[in-house]
């Protein structure tokens, strides 16, 4: 193992990680007001889907542009059924990953992808109408800062979106722990009928953190795609909004402890690849494959659990819509 | 005096019922006006409606002498009114002053913690309390919560003071000093409308008071020209004797003992910390405390609902402890739980099925497998006649029915002979009258008391001391999981109750 070797693991990490910190970073937005948002995979699928597309027929920007309006559109229906008409959170969200996952594969699906294309840019060359990749985002290395040994990789050479995501997450927990607006939302993912008779509109909070998190989450997926493994194939996201849905519970809804949380979730993934390239874990590659998976499923059960809730810290009133007259 | 609010006219309805019938109020400047009434009669209601949480269907408000439109809370907080729930409306995992500063927009974007503590700390003193603004709301006192939630309302200058039964949850000592605070708000010029059932808690605290039934204002009378009989007779329409007939032989027989009880609560603390406790045979024994001292968790245990770690229960000598709740009933324990509605009974049950719950399983009522029907309706009606559930039928809903006709049929299902040649031994009653109207709750009282002298013994939890000293044998005080004493009622001053009631004080005698 040289120094190499270990600086490509580290970036790696980071960048494998950064799908994960991007999205759950609007989940924990949209939890702390009280809104399980369980379609982050579905958003998350369709933003890969859609920057996939985007990119192909225009470039980088459009792509992560429209693809933040979709995960916002997306996110729109989760907080009108959930908000608004009160229905099971947890039901809307199944249904919206669903959703998520259908749509985008009959979007790329390769005789439906070829009109869109076509539609969106009747110019393209023949050969673009088919093409299973897209362009990957380049990366940026910050002078000096980047020739810093082994971390110098690690941190400073990555693309814009891994800096964007890196820095929101300080600004979130800012916002959320420091200001007027963090109390809001903290307040009204504990005990909403206490903020009502404070005068803050329960309502409007809710919508404003679930569209948050529909397109962090939408984002994530124009991350992943294009920014880090930009080959497309149905199902590309492969469980990874879920798996930032546990993150949120392991970082007990704190956006700094995301970003070790994501980190570490990257890290996992990115050894399992290196250390069977280097003949390690080759009789079990599978183990460290499905650590993720059984963490989300542990985290899961945590928050599914009233006095385990409790115990570690959930708002109080996840899941609950709130209504005012009862 | 200058008029404060001025509401007329205020129609409310709810589906089936009318909850404020063409009201009219006015609160003036530096009074205090208790709101009086039964459970019910439409006094919450009505300040829900000045604080923006219902719409009323009629009627005009006013406040200082302009007509006002009062859609949500918001609105309230702008004109000047603040209001203090039954329930607190408070987040205990933060701290005091996020507590008091949601939703308002000058303290800073970036909430500058200094000066908004300084300024709570201030105001916090200004009325002789001490309230670190820093500080965890769950790790306060009732009393000390109710002073944040006094604060939330001062620190935002408010005029018209709301608060809805405010003295449920404290002592008598935390009452006295409340009553202090309330009296320099008054005396400062805030308006206070304070909505009570306790008639000697309005006639020693208001100037005015009014009294409402059935959603109607009655009477609106100055304290000090009425009587607890007089506002009793408009409370319910009908004078109300304050005595219960106990008349009854003193019993020294040891039934039920007690034994270093210790069990969790919910939240994984140790909610029973040694519980040590003798009733005897034909005996009310009251539990009083401030509610969740570990009451709600020592009957579940003794109703078998809650596993206790350590001790020892026994029930004429035979160690019941952890015993299921189904043998608990064989041996002829009888639980009435709190909240009715939502621990008694099964809603969307009829009212004969909910009366069978626990008879079902016996002879003549069921074979192995089917329900004999004639004989449970046979036995549902002579029962609910018997225990005074007014119904058209026994094959409606039990949702249906009052607040009081559900715990009327909650007592005919726990207390009656459904069973052949079963008794209750040992009778569990949580709360029993919490929430029912006078009439209905002295029905359960009385209930209890002619249970008691045929032989059950009972243990009787309330929060409302008067009526502990009215209906028990003797009383027992709760505290932090631990009993601080036992005493007959009038062997003890109110004020040493209150010291026991807050863990300042023991009793070792008795």
């Amino acid at each position: 193992m040289s120094i190499e070797w270990i600086e490509q693991v580290l970036q790696l990490t980071v960048q494998m990680g950064t799908v994960y910190l991007i999205a759950s970073l609007g989940e924990i937005y949209a939890e702390r007001s009280g809104v399980l948002n369980l379609g982050l995979e579905g958003i998350m699928i369709m933003g890969a889907a859609i920057s996939f597309i985007f990119t192909v027929a225009y470039n980088h920007l459009i792509a992560i542009l429209v693809a933040a309006v979709v995960g916002i559109l997306m996110s729109l229906i989760l907080a009108v059924m959930t908000v608004h008409l009160r229905l099971n959170q947890v039901i809307v969200g199944l249904a919206l990953t669903l959703l998520g996952i259908g749509l985008s594969g009959v979007i790329t699906s390769p005789g439906i992808r070829e009109k869109i294309l076509l539609t969106l840019n009747p110019n393209l060359p023949e050969k673009m109408l088919t093409i299973q990749q897209a362009e990957k985002l380049l990366e940026i290395p910050i002078p000096l800062l980047s020739q810093i040994p082994i971390l110098g990789r690690a941190l400073f050479n990555h693309n814009v979106l891994v800096y964007f995501s890196l820095i929101t997450a300080f600004s979130m927990w800012f916002i959320l722990f420091k200001t007027r607006a963090g109390l809001v939302i903290r307040s009204v993912g504990e005990n909403p009928s206490m903020a009502d008779t404070l005068g803050v509109n329960v309502f409007l909070v809710r919508y404003i953190t679930v569209i948050i998190s529909g397109l962090f989450a939408s984002l994530a997926g124009a991350y992943f795609f294009i920014g880090f493994h930009p080959f497309w194939r149905e199902g590309v996201t492969a469980g990874r909004g879920f798996i930032a849905i546990a993150l949120v519970i392991l970082a007990t809804w704190n956006p700094l402890r995301a970003i070790l949380g994501a980190y570490l979730f990257g890290g996992i993934e990115t050894l399992q690849y290196r250390l069977q390239l280097l003949g390690l874990g080759a009789q079990s590659p599978y183990f460290l494959a499905m650590l993720p998976y059984i963490i989300t499923i542990i985290a899961l059960i945590l928050i599914s659990t009233e006095s385990l809730r409790k115990k570690i810290g959930a708002p109080a009133s996840l899941g609950i819509p709130y209504s005012r007259e009862e | 005096m200058e008029e404060l609010l001025h509401l007329k006219g205020i129609v409310k309805k709810f589906p089936g019922v009318v909850a404020n019938d063409n009201v009219d109020f006015t609160l003036r400047k530096g009074e205090i006006h208790a709101l009086l009434g039964e459970n019910g009669a439409g006094k919450t209601t009505l300040m829900n409606i000045v604080y923006g949480l219902y719409k009323p269907d009629a009627g005009e408000i006013y406040v200082e002498g302009k007509r006002v439109e009062i859609r949500s809370p918001r609105d309230a907080i702008k004109l000047g009114i603040g209001m203090v729930h039954q329930n607190f409306k408070l987040i205990p995992s933060h701290t005091v002053m996020e507590n008091i500063i949601l939703g308002l927009k000058d303290v800073g974007f970036v909430i500058n913690r200094k000066k908004v503590g300084e300024e709570i700390r201030k105001l916090s003193e200004q009325y002789g309390w001490r309230i670190d603004p820093y500080v965890y709301v769950w790790q306060l006192s009732a009393g000390e919560k109710q002073q944040v939630e006094l604060l939330k309302i001062l620190y935002r200058k408010a005029k018209i003071l709301i608060l809805d039964e405010p003295t449920s949850v404290l002592t008598p000592q935390e009452c006295r000093n409340l009553f202090h605070a309330l009296r320099k708000m008054a005396e400062e010029g805030i308006g206070i409308i304070f909505i009570t059932h306790k008639l000697e808690e309005a006639l020693s605290i208001s100037d005015r008071i009014t009294v409402m039934r059935k959603g109607k204002i009655v009477a609106t009378k100055n304290a000090w020209e009425t009587s607890i009989e007089e506002l009793t007779n408009y409370m319910i329409g009908r004078p109300v004797l304050f005595k219960l007939d106990k008349n009854k032989t003193d019993s020294s027989e040891d039934f039920i003992l007690i034994r270093n009880l210790k069990a969790y609560g919910d939240t994984g603390a140790l909610a029973l910390k040694n519980v040590n406790l003798t009733i005897r045979k034909n005996e009310i024994l009251g539990i009083i405390g401030v509610t969740g001292n570990g009451q709600q968790e020592l009957a579940e245990v003794l109703a078998g609902l809650r596993k206790a770690i350590d001790g020892q229960v026994l029930i004429d000598g035979m160690n019941i402890l952890n015993y299921s709740p189904l043998k608990l009933i064989e041996l002829g324990v009888a639980y009435i739980p709190p909240e009715p509605i939502k621990y008694g009974i099964a809603p969307n049950l009829t009212i004969r099925d909910n009366l069978f719950l626990k008879a079902y399983r016996y002879k003549p009522y069921s074979s192995r497998i089917f329900i004999n029907l004639r004989e449970v309706e046979k036995k549902a009606e002579e029962i609910i006649r018997r225990f005074n559930v007014v119904c058209p039928n026994t094959s409606i809903k039990a949702r249906s029915l009052s607040g009081g006709n559900i715990q009327r049929l909650i007592l005919a299902r726990e207390l009656s002979e459904l069973i052949n040649g079963w008794k209750p031994r040992f009778i569990i009653a949580a709360y029993p009258t919490k929430g029912l109207d006078i009439s209905a709750a002295e029905f359960v009282n009385r209930t209890l008391i002619d249970y008691s002298k045929t032989g059950s013994s009972i243990l009787y939890i309330t929060e409302d001391i008067e009526e502990a000293m009215m209906v028990c044998d003797r009383i027992a005080v709760m505290y932090d999981g631990r009993i601080m004493g036992v005493f007959k009622p009038g062997e003890v001053s109110i004020e040493k109750i209150g010291l026991m009631m807050a863990g300042a004080e023991t009793l070792t005698t008795s």
